[in-house]
């Protein structure tokens, strides 16, 4: 769709389209029919066990199949092909994150690649509201969202997450979800 | 065996020998009790608060499990089996919950309105007539049989309006003392709309009482009063509401309105007033709310069942039926309380497939609904009605005339209101044709 990447700038009256309510017949202006036929919709639903048995899925005994390359759930912080953290400590995603729940502290790399690496990564994932926007950022596909969901903890301190914790989850998931693009280097 | 299930179980076990024991001891003096109307209804009334406390918590459940099947889910299913222990869980959680007191509350009324709002939803029942005349075995078969009703008092009809309208105390109460323009909005809706539905409600049981005393025979025709004799006016002929379908409709949406329940439920609009009358209530105080809202649900629908749905009577097609209604056999009296309770019970998952079915009224709608449909058409067929006493016409003239008015009253509505616009959006295309601000006004501005 042209101009999709930037709305506003080349919109044609011909784009939006006003759509009218429709005029209403004298006999549903009665409102009876609407009033019957809705009832009859909500116990036709009432009594159809067949339906909610097939949808409905009971949780903790099963579980829902994700579509594993776009759910998006808790953090992780991908290590490169040498086990390193990937992240260059651009702050990218610290200044999309709209939930500004992303800290990061960056410091010189230790190694040859980069010029930096990040000393403390922390994501409260309490204040996070999972848009996704901090892996959209990212410019080497270092923080990435996981189809883990379960994420409970019995504290708040506990839910910010560290790099620490942010590596595991990626050594948890990389199995299930592996890294999308391969590093990008020439820092 | 040092399983804490184990030990309540011996402990329920001792306290019912404990019980049969008494029971059996003063077997002679209970059955002298119970068979002194006084003692009777103390009995029944302590027997009829806890049926209803115990209903109300399930008619939650009831209202959860609704919801949930028509929205295709299954609703609690966890406690116990398929969710029937959830009104413990419930009621466990709301005693645990922390009961908070806002700073800036009218304390003494804060605390008094739950209570108000639940005890007079209680007390409305006592002239609910559950089960009509009987005797025990052991009573002489001329002794004055025994009501099966707390209290049977004359006025019953005027009793339950003046009391069932009390309800809207609480709410008030709880609204205003909440010291919270959100609440304050609620309850001020709370009042307007009880008033307002108060008169529709009035003229519909005038009607049914109208009816019930030109149906009984002449001398017994001040009975209409009680409810009982408005049940009475019914054995062994039709319902009420065969003779006055319109009226009993007009019943059911005034009950409706009355019970704050959607779609009149404008007083807890969520959307617009965060809880409406109940935001500053929290634990056991908002459950007292609720608990207020089932049972005046619970009073209302027994009262509709009475009064234009044969009460604890069964329809002549069920076998049987002549021994249930008139026989004064304590077995019967217990089948007709079953009889009435299903009744109510019929009413209350109606309550709730309209309150899952149906959006909220606009407050103007709401208005419009009571003084231009439902108090007009009252009053036309309370004339209606009194007509017929006056000068002896046939019942049946009320069934031509309740169609009659309804079919009037649909058709004229939709032909004042043809062409005028319902919705915002419909105002906003007639003034875009208009040429002047319309509907896509915004887009023109901004040069689209
Ligand atoms: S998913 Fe969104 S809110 Fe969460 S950290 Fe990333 S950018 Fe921030
Ligand atoms: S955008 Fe990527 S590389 Fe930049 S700081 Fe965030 S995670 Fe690290």
């Amino acid at each position: 769709m042209p101009g999709y990447n930037m709305p506003g700038s080349d919109w044609k009256q011909t784009d939006v389209v006003v759509v009218d309510q429709p005029e209403l017949t004298l006999f549903e202006r009665s409102y009876l029919p609407q009033v019957l036929g809705g009832m009859g919709t909500t116990l036709r639903h009432m009594f159809n066990v067949a339906k909610r048995s097939k949808n409905v899925v009971q949780y903790p005994e099963k579980k829902r199949e994700l579509r594993k390359e776009i759910y998006r759930g808790v953090h992780r912080l991908n290590r490169d092909d040498q086990g390193r953290v990937a992240c260059v400590a651009c702050f990218m995603c610290e200044t999309a994150c709209p939930a500004h729940c992303i800290h990061i502290e960056g410091a010189e790399a230790p190694w040859e690649d980069r010029e930096k690496y990040p000393i403390k990564f922390d994501i409260d994932e309490l204040r996070c509201i999972y848009c996704g926007m901090c892996e959209e950022a990212c410019p080497v596909d270092a923080i990435e969202l996981t189809p883990e969901y379960q994420l409970v903890g019995q504290s708040r301190q506990e839910m910010i997450f560290d790099k620490e914790k942010l590596l595991m989850v990626f050594d948890r998931t990389k199995d299930d979800k592996p890294r999308k693009n391969p590093r990008i280097t020439g820092y | 065996m040092k399983h804490p299930i184990f030990s309540a179980f011996i402990a329920l076990s001792l306290g019912g020998m404990v019980a049969l024991g008494l029971l059996l001891t003063f077997w002679e003096d209970i059955k002298m009790l119970l068979s002194d109307q006084f003692y009777f209804s103390l009995f029944l009334a302590v027997a009829v608060l806890g049926g209803i406390q115990t209903a109300v918590a399930y008619f939650i459940l009831l209202e959860r499990k609704i919801s949930a099947w028509i929205q295709d889910r299954f609703g609690p299913n966890r406690v116990g089996p398929v969710g029937l222990l959830q009104p413990l869980a419930d009621g466990v959680k709301l005693f645990l919950k922390e009961d908070i007191i806002p700073r800036h509350v009218d304390r003494a009324l804060f605390v008094f309105a739950p209570f108000m709002a639940m005890v007079v939803a209680l007390i409305a029942f006592a002239v609910i007539p559950w089960g009509g005349e009987f005797r025990w075995p052991w009573m002489a078969a001329d002794a004055e049989p025994l009501v099966a009703q707390v209290a049977s008092i004359h006025i019953g009809v005027i009793y339950i309006l003046a009391v069932g309208s009390m309800g809207v105390y609480g709410v008030v109460l709880g609204g205003w003392s909440s010291n919270n323009k959100f609440a304050f909005y609620g309850a001020m809706r709370a009042a307007a709309q009880m008033l307002s539905y108060e008169v529709p409600l009035g003229l519909t049981v005038i009607i049914g009482v109208l009816t019930a005393g030109y149906l009984l025979p002449g001398p017994e025709a001040t009975d209409a009063m009680r409810l009982e004799g408005v049940v009475a006016a019914q054995t062994g002929g039709w319902w009420l509401f065969v003779y006055h379908p319109v009226v009993a409709l007009m019943l059911f949406i005034a009950a409706l309105a009355e019970a704050n329940r959607a779609p009149f439920d404008l007083a807890e609009a969520e959307q617009e007033l965060i809880g409406g009358f109940h935001t500053e209530y929290s634990g056991m105080k908002w459950a007292m709310f609720f608990l207020g809202e089932y049972a005046h649900m619970i009073t209302s629908s027994a009262f509709m069942a009475c009064l234009f749905f044969g009460g604890f009577l069964v329809p002549s097609f069920v076998p049987g039926a002549e021994w249930i209604n008139t026989s004064d056999a304590w077995l019967a009296m217990i089948v007709r309380i079953h009889v009435l309770a299903f009744k109510v019970l019929l009413f209350i998952a109606m309550y709730m497939v309209v309150r899952w079915t149906l959006p909220r009224f606009r407050f103007d709608q709401l208005m419009r609904v009571a003084w231009k449909a439902l108090v007009p058409a009252g009053m036309l067929l309370l004339a209606l009605q009194v007509l017929i006493i006056q000068f002896g016409w046939s019942q049946w003239v009320a069934l031509v005339g309740n169609v009659v008015i309804f079919v009037v009253m649909v058709v004229a509505s939709v032909l004042v209101s043809a062409g005028s616009p319902i919705t915002g959006r419909q105002r906003s295309m007639i003034e875009r044709d208009r040429g002047g601000l319309g509907a896509n006004a915004g887009l023109q501005h901004a040069g689209l």
